[in-house]
């Protein structure tokens, strides 16, 4: 069993920053890596996985250092080796892709020189073989076509075929062990499950082991043959990945699943986790979790865990497996049980959109982005971002608009609120036409129609006080004009996004982004909007901070009835959240309608191919990946009929003629498919 | 003494200069975000070691910049109202009367005792004989100017040291004293402190600098008294005090160009950004062509037009200094049209960038009118290329009016200024033996306080650059 063993890691420790107040990113980890598996180190941001991934490749930011530990490749101990020995390592034995393909290509040299660069470098043989070699690696990554890809640049490739080009990179050493830094977080989910198939199907063939990180608990499902869960710098768990799933030892894990949006926690309330990381520049006397545990005994907090294995072959460090793995009463899972699973009923029967009027109707919406081009500046095309959107929006209801990224759902959102003029089409709100009305006109209805942004940090002015801030609504609409009054209103609406009066004289930067995210809510919320377009509102948070907001926007629904439209590409967000679901594709909606009735029977072919892609920890709900072929075309030349037919498995000849036209399967159901 | 108060245009330029920076700095003290930059600037070792040496710089053009007329004697008791002197002076004139006054008859080297030309001398005895003269001032309490000047401007450089560690030792003690008094501790703790380095702004290195300055001002104060320090120039005149002079001229125009081409460039420029469209459209076309014509012609073509205008109206200009002073303005107000164009362009980029943040894209949601929102949202978040670019453009324009001069297209060849020294500094290279002097001077002052602007504009564009905010 020992030579089984690729990569072992002991008592690992690294420093950042000045010797006197030294952050201590890794402290003292350990870790085995067998040959040909999959180990996946699992935490939020800020716990450490990157510098743990940097530390094994020595190379970390200048003020870092490795001050303690060992790390053994196949026997040899990678620490000690003299730097020129590193070299050959780095991409020889070890390999590593990073999380964002844009910057980790060189974009003046072509794809192939980069690919070539690196092969050269570990190949070393005849020169001649070197152009041979590049294609090959280009094939095994699967890009098509690949000796006339040879000669492009990063800019003419997708960001799917960018991460496969770092791919191709990595496995141009053979290395026994390839390290991905969340290799598919910046793509979209079909994008996703190619690349994550990909590692698979290479990993078969080559026999390397993969060391994945991610915080993303669907992607280990789907990948991974062993986990650890890092939180602060140190290992809480490890497991292999069907025992995890099955019952996660320690409490960080349990609550990190029980966070996890998704329709069978539709009635009740997300699980969260209170309070945020700590930071590491600090000594810590007891467990690191113990300030944000749900099970913390007094012991916790002064009396720090030590490692145990358990009989499940699970490792964890925590108290309250001293007495044999024995979960003290009630300390079970909360949430997420049978019966708060089956207890969701659809709500056809209720259906409160048939008493409504429909708030929102948007007819056809159009919003297209000229391409000027030549010496005056002709318009020579158009980026059809948004291509014929039509969805009504009754109020208290929230509206998912699904769909990958460049599909046009943020132009959309964009354009219903006219902060990008759009071309054509119709939106009422409440029976009057928005499309046209200027500048002055438009702010008479500014304050019904709110939106809150994906980035919470670039969403707020750095340079003002979250106090004028929240206020700035209420002063410009002239709702209320005396500064006391104004106030005031931040104040209650602090306290209705759960955030302490104290905020309102610090600055943006002083809060954490669930706090930010808060904060852009009550903004939002001063004027007392009657819609909301929450635009990724979650996608730049943690799992754990992502159920803070869901559980807030729900709330806020049930006290204000509040209408969302919900603008996502997460699935198990809208499952969890949504009433209506739209699925976008190049800037049409391809299908709409109750939420289980499309996530359940997805009738449109690529809504189907979205579900599939998207990874369940659930492995009998798993569904077989319906692999699409290609990436989304460019908008500013959609195809002909049918936008999604040249990757759709169901194509037929018809197809390629027309758009087909929209067909109602039931009172709430509609789609846009021949085959339908 | 009665005087009359004379304010030229330039004189109120710089008062309004100095009313904006204190409202700016009202302002900046209420907000974090523009205090923590200048906090990082002043606890800067190099920062704090720039602004004493500034600080010198502007305290002798500010001195030069309060200008008045003093008053006549009185000629006969029947007049009631007092009458004026037609000169204009300044309070520096006044600090430095004796130099102004202790004119020679033509060159001198520096610290001379004697003529750098020889003259026809009628001795006592009736013969004429060709040499040196003897200065009418420099040096002139000496006996045997060959045996005792050596030691005299020892002592003399001595006794000024003595005097500038006195007056160091003064404004030190008062400056420690008010420190202790703010963080609350004995003056001896403060001592301490300071020296050993560990107050968070490095007090250390300002009071070295701030020594060094006094120690060197007042040896240099002290034998100005008695001699010539830098020399005399063609008609005589101290050159030491035409460098001083010089120093209201340099920071004029690295000043007061800057004054004039803010408000279009940062209008402009952000206009052009946020609205785009025909707005930017007819703003870019506008500094595009700016931009192509030459810089020099066109300050050529507006000076040669106001000499014009000024031999033509002799009348309206009461004395030299406000016609030397008009054109200065104009020098001033012409480098503002040709430099306005790069801050503008950074600042449409900028915009460009900013509206489609999402605090912008928040606000106007919000209903935010445009120009709320411009000086709201956008304004303050470019603050920091305007000032980056107000303190790296000053040096360039310091230079600028050197090479302007030069070429006789610069301030009034009667005004005080580097570059006029350096341009007449042309024909007194080619004398043999060399006449040094002017150019030196002008060089080492211009030196210093392009050096010194250069290593603090370093300072501040690392301060306030949010990409370097938490290296190091």
């Amino acid at each position: 069993m020992a030579s089984d063993v690729l990569l072992e890691v002991s008592g690992l420790t690294t420093l950042l920053g000045d010797a006197a107040r030294p952050v201590r990113v890794v402290d003292g980890i350990d870790l085995e890596i067998r040959r040909g598996e999959t180990f996946v180190l699992l935490g939020e941001s800020g716990c450490g996985k990157s510098m743990t991934a940097l530390s094994l490749m020595r190379l970390l930011p200048p003020s870092g250092r490795v001050t303690a530990g060992a790390v053994r490749l196949a026997g040899t101990d990678l620490l000690r080796l003299t730097e020129a020995e590193m070299r050959q390592v780095r991409g020889g034995r070890v390999a590593m892709i990073f999380q964002e393909p844009q910057t980790s290509l060189n974009p003046v040299m072509s794809v192939g020189d980069q690919i070539a660069e690196a092969v050269r470098v570990h190949e070393g043989g005849s020169r001649d073989r070197i152009p041979a070699r590049v294609v090959e690696l280009m094939r095994a990554v699967g890009i098509p076509d690949p000796a006339r890809r040879v000669d492009e640049y990063p800019h003419q490739l997708s960001g799917g075929m960018k991460q496969r080009i770092m791919i191709a990179m990595a496995l141009a050493g053979d290395p026994q062990l390839l390290i991905a830094d969340e290799p598919t977080t910046a793509l979209d989910v079909t994008i996703q499950a190619q690349v994550l198939r990909l590692l698979k199907d290479l990993q078969a063939k080559t026999g390397m082991a993969v060391l994945l990180i991610t915080h993303d608990l669907g992607v280990v499902a789907e990948t991974a043959d062993r986990l650890a869960v890092m939180y602060a710098g140190q290992i809480l768990e490890t497991a292999t990945t069907d025992a995890f799933f099955a019952a996660p030892a320690h409490p960080y894990s349990r609550k990190l699943m029980e966070s996890m949006p998704g329709a069978d926690k539709r009635s009740a309330r997300l699980a969260v986790i209170p309070g945020r990381v700590p930071h590491l520049d600090q000594a810590f006397v007891g467990c690191r979790f113990a300030e944000r545990c749900y099970a913390v005994m007094p012991r916790c907090r002064d009396q720090a865990p030590i490692w145990r294995e358990l009989d499940t072959g699970q490792g964890v460090r925590c108290h309250l497996w001293e007495h044999g793995g024995v979960l003290p009463d009630g300390l079970q899972r909360e949430t997420g049980d049978p019966a708060a699973a089956t207890s969701f009923v659809p709500e056809s029967a209720q259906d409160p959109a048939a008493a409504h009027a429909p708030m929102l109707q948007v007819r056809d919406l159009k919003v297209h982005f000229p391409i000027h081009d030549g010496f005056f500046r002709r318009v020579v095309g158009q980026v059809r971002a948004v291509d014929g959107l039509t969805f009504d929006l009754t109020p208290g209801r929230t509206l998912a608009l699904v769909g990958e990224s460049g599909c046009g759902k943020t132009t959309a959102g964009k354009g219903i609120l006219q902060l990008t003029r759009p071309t054509d089409g119709s939106i009422r709100y409440r029976g009057e036409e928005l499309v046209g009305l200027g500048h002055r006109r438009m702010r008479a209805f500014r304050k019904d129609l709110q939106i809150i942004f994906q980035d919470p940090y670039a969403a707020m002015n750095p340079r003002m006080l979250v106090g004028d801030l929240i206020g700035e609504g209420l002063q410009a609409l002239g709702i209320e004009r005396s500064r006391a009054g104004r106030m005031r209103r931040v104040a209650e609406l602090l306290d209705l996004v759960g955030m302490d009066a104290d905020a309102v004289e610090r600055y943006p930067h002083e809060f954490s982004g669930g706090q930010r995210q808060r904060i852009c809510i009550a903004r939002a919320l001063a004027v007392e909007p009657k819609l909301i377009v929450c635009d990724e509102p979650t996608s730049a948070l943690d799992v754990s901070v992502q159920a803070q907001i869901l559980n807030l926007l729900k709330d806020l629904q049930d006290r204000l009835g509040l209408a969302y439209l919900f603008i996502t590409h997460d699935i198990s967000v809208v499952a969890y959240l949504a009433h209506e679901v739209a699925v976008m594709y190049l800037g049409r909606v391809v299908e709409r309608g109750r939420v289980d009735e499309v996530l359940d029977d997805p009738r449109h072919p690529y809504t189907r191919a979205l579900l599939s892609a998207v990874p369940v920890i659930d492995r009998e709900k798993r569904r077989s990946v319906i692999r699409l072929e290609g990436d989304m075309p460019s908008p500013s030349h959609p195809p002909s009929g049918c936008y999604f037919h040249p990757r759709c498995p169901d194509a037929f000849d018809a197809c390629s003629r027309t758009y087909p036209e929209e067909t109602r399967l039931s009172e709430t159901r509609r789609v846009h498919c021949l085959r339908a | 003494m009665s005087v009359m108060p004379v304010v030229l245009w330039t004189d109120a330029l710089v008062f309004l200069l100095l009313t904006l920076i204190a409202a700016f700095v009202l302002y900046a003290s209420r907000y974090e975000h523009m205090r923590a930059p200048w906090r990082r600037v002043v606890r800067s070792r190099v920062g704090v070691a720039t602004l004493v040496v500034l600080g010198f710089y502007v305290v002798v053009g500010l001195l030069d910049t309060v200008h008045f007329r003093l008053a006549l004697d009185p000629q006969g008791d029947d007049s009631a109202e007092t009458r004026y002197s037609p000169e204009v002076l300044s309070l520096l004139d006044l600090a430095l009367s004796g130099l102004r006054e202790r004119q020679e008859k033509t060159y001198s080297a520096p610290f001379a005792t004697h003529l750098f030309v020889k003259e026809a001398i009628e001795q006592p005895d009736g013969t004429l004989v060709r040499d040196f003269p003897r200065l009418e001032y420099g040096g002139a309490h000496l006996e045997d100017p060959a045996r005792q000047r050596g030691f005299d401007i020892a002592w003399r450089a001595a006794w000024g040291a003595l005097q500038g560690l006195v007056i160091w030792a003064l404004l030190a003690t008062g400056i420690l004293w008010l420190i202790a008094r703010s963080r609350g501790e004995t003056s001896a703790a403060t001592r301490a402190a300071i020296l050993a380095g560990r107050t968070p702004i490095p007090w250390r290195i300002a009071l070295a600098m701030l020594g060094i300055m006094l120690v060197l001002s007042a040896v240099a104060g002290e034998l100005a008294l008695a001699y010539h320090i830098l020399g005399t120039d063609k008609v005589g005149e101290d050159v030491f005090y035409q460098t001083l002079k010089s120093i209201r001229t340099g920071l004029l125009i690295g000043t007061l160009t800057t004054l004039v081409m803010l408000p279009a460039a940062v209008l402009l420029g952000i206009m052009a950004g946020y609205f785009r469209g025909w707005v930017d459209d007819l703003i870019q076309y506008l500094y595009t062509t700016l931009n192509s014509i030459p810089g020099v012609l066109l300050i050529a073509a507006a000076i040669l037009l106001l000499q014009v205008y000024m031999s033509n109206h002799a009348d309206d200009f009461a004395s030299l200094v406000e016609r030397a002073d008009l054109r200065l303005l104009f020098l001033v107000l012409i480098l503002g049209v040709t430099s306005w164009t790069g801050l503008c362009r950074l600042l449409r980029g900028e915009a460009l960038k900013l509206r489609e943040v999402d605090y912008v894209q928040a606000s106007t949601a919000l209903g935010v009118g445009h120009f709320t929102l411009i000086g709201r949202h956008i304004l303050p978040n470019v603050m920091h290329i305007v000032l980056i670019t107000l303190v790296l453009d000053f040096s360039g324009l310091v230079l600028a009016e050197a090479v302007l001069s030069y070429i006789n297209i610069g301030v009034d060849p009667t005004m005080n200024s580097w570059g006029n020294m350096i341009n007449s500094a042309r024909l007194e290279l080619a004398r043999d033996p060399v006449v040094w002097w002017s150019l030196a001077a002008a060089f080492v002052f211009m030196f210093a306080l392009v050096l010194a602007a250069n290593l603090f504009a370093d300072v501040v564009r690392d301060a306030f650059d949010p990409r370097l905010k938490g290296a190091r």
